[in-house]
């Protein structure tokens, strides 16, 4: 059976395997700090000018458009074939989802809040940390949930252009027509990709507004 | 002293060709219930955010308690100035305790302080605080949200309160209730308060006296009484001027009505009422007892007279 073959496999190669899964994860771990670091500023500044949010915004989008694989490409004559060239693509590719929602999130708090804020008398550190933020992280959350994801897949692809990750497997698999190998890096990054998602969606539901 | 003095107010705003607010000058006295009364539009709503300074005049200036609040921190002007509006703005991520103790936190309150007056404005707006402290905004009727809200604005004990149509999105029969604590805690907290209403009724109800507004003008600004009889003009008359004379009898509250009392006084066995009650009580008083002249009373105290000349001047004037 062949589930059963790919899992000998990646047991044969246990440390190679754990590497690659270390590897992986400093893709996204990297493309989302960086993402969150940039992105959530940012979206705060979008959210209150209307002129950022015609360029920015416009920007981000664009980018979404620009398939994963393209990005990946487009890095190498910069950067050569290395980490770096990946890293650096996924982290645009992570940008978009967290800056829209961010954006989004801060657009979304009801004026009346932000008035009440304002007449309670808190400084504008305050009304951020207490009222802005905690209002919009549910849908900052979602945000970087999705870049989450979008990144776990496309961090398979790094291994196309030598930046190692899960996706070695699959690129091996291909070259030695060997499903059983590419499996072990599909299953992996698909296990990955939904522990994710439950963990995220689990922080999503915390920070909700109780109803 | 005036606890609150508008001089020569006006605001333009920036898109607009015409002024919210021109030239507004009156004094608010500390302790006194003022309503701002007018149409939508007619500059209410800007004239009581520029106190907190949420809008800022465009020219003219306003005093609290004698200092000019430009001169003040913004900041600490605001937390020292109670808030409540319409839409009620409680913060939905935090529960009533959080909402509430917003305010002493940011004046930077202990916390069993703030724990124990979180209890105490629960009990001042009738809500179990054993039931209601950990609920969140969500959890409440529109009613309780804006008890809640009172009891923000109340939180750390400020002068002077500001509320901007408070009841307004509330129905009918939990506006009538919630008057009725207003009424009570003006009595018990002592605050000067301002309060905006498009609503004749609520303003006659509550008011010591009411800012009739038009177009950003002051047109008049009297007790409800003085605006019922002796209306400025026929806006003013066409504003109060309801038919249902009965109605507006029981509005009007005898305190914002009676007189001093006579000089050479002598409890003569005159009927006596409440400041409290309204001049409809008044005037079934009068047609029960025979009596033309009432003696208003204060924790049984006579305070002051209120005679049947007075009430007649209310249906004279149709």
């Amino acid at each position: 059976m062949i589930l059963f073959e790919a899992f000998q496999y990646a047991a044969s190669r246990a440390t190679e395997w754990r590497d690659a899964l270390g590897q992986h994860l400093l893709f996204v771990a990297v493309a989302l700090g960086i993402g969150i670091i940039v992105c959530v500023p940012l979206g705060f500044v979008t959210a209150r000018s209307r002129l950022a949010a015609l360029g920015i915004l416009n920007a981000a989008n664009a980018l979404r458009v620009i398939p994963s694989l393209a990005i990946l490409f487009l890095a190498i004559p910069y950067f050569g074939l290395s980490f770096t060239s990946a890293a650096l693509a996924l982290t645009l590719l992570a940008l978009p989802p967290i800056l829209l929602n961010t954006d989004a999130a801060f657009r979304g708090i009801a004026p009346t809040l932000q008035e009440a804020a304002l007449a309670l008398g808190m400084t504008w550190r305050q009304r951020l940390w207490r009222v802005e933020l905690p209002l919009a992280l549910p849908v900052i959350l979602t945000g970087v949930r999705a870049a989450t994801l979008e990144v776990i897949a496309s961090a398979t692809l790094a291994a196309f252009i030598g930046g190692g990750g899960l996706g070695i497997y699959v690129t091996r698999g291909f070259a030695l027509f060997d499903n059983a190998i590419l499996l072990v890096g599909a299953i992996s990054v698909a296990l990955l990709a939904l522990s994710a998602e439950l963990l995220l969606s689990g922080l999503e539901r915390l920070a909700r507004v109780p109803q | 002293m005036a606890l609150l003095v508008f001089q020569h107010v006006a605001k333009t705003f920036p898109q607009s060709a015409y002024a919210a607010v021109r030239d507004c000058t009156f004094e608010v006295a500390a302790g006194q219930f003022v309503t701002l009364l007018g149409p939508s539009g007619c500059g209410k709503t800007t004239l009581l955010k520029m106190v907190n300074r949420l809008v800022e005049p465009s020219a003219g200036a306003i005093f609290l308690n004698g200092v000019n609040i430009r001169a003040l921190n913004v900041t600490a002007l605001r937390r020292q100035i109670g808030y409540v509006i319409q839409q009620i703005g409680l913060f939905p991520h935090l529960t009533v305790a959080q909402n509430i103790a917003v305010v002493p936190e940011l004046r930077g309150w202990k916390k069993p302080r703030i724990d124990a007056r979180v209890d105490e404005l629960l009990e001042l707006v009738k809500l179990a605080p054993a039931y209601f402290r950990a609920r969140y905004p969500a959890q409440l009727s529109g009613g309780q949200q804006q008890r809640v809200g009172l009891a923000r604005a109340l939180a750390a004990d400020p002068d002077l309160l500001l509320m901007d149509e408070p009841f307004g999105a509330i129905d009918a029969i939990t506006r009538a209730s919630l008057q009725d604590e207003m009424l009570r805690l003006k009595n018990s907290i002592h605050k000067t308060i301002l309060f905006v209403t498009h609503d004749v009724e609520e303003a006659l109800r509550l008011a010591d006296k009411i800012v009739v507004l038009r177009a950003g003008e002051i047109v008049q600004y009297d007790t409800p009484y003085n605006i019922l009889t002796q209306p400025k003009n026929e806006f003013v008359r066409a504003l109060v001027g309801a038919n249902d004379m009965l109605r507006q009898l029981s509005l009007v509250r005898v305190a914002t009505v009676m007189q001093p009392l006579p000089e050479n006084f002598a409890d003569a066995g005159a009927p006596t009422l409440s400041a409290d009650e309204n001049l409809r009580e008044a005037l079934s008083k009068i047609l029960a007892s025979g009596a033309t002249m009432l003696v208003v009373t204060r924790q049984a105290e006579p305070v002051g007279v209120v005679r049947l000349e007075q009430i007649r001047a209310l249906s004279r004037e149709r």
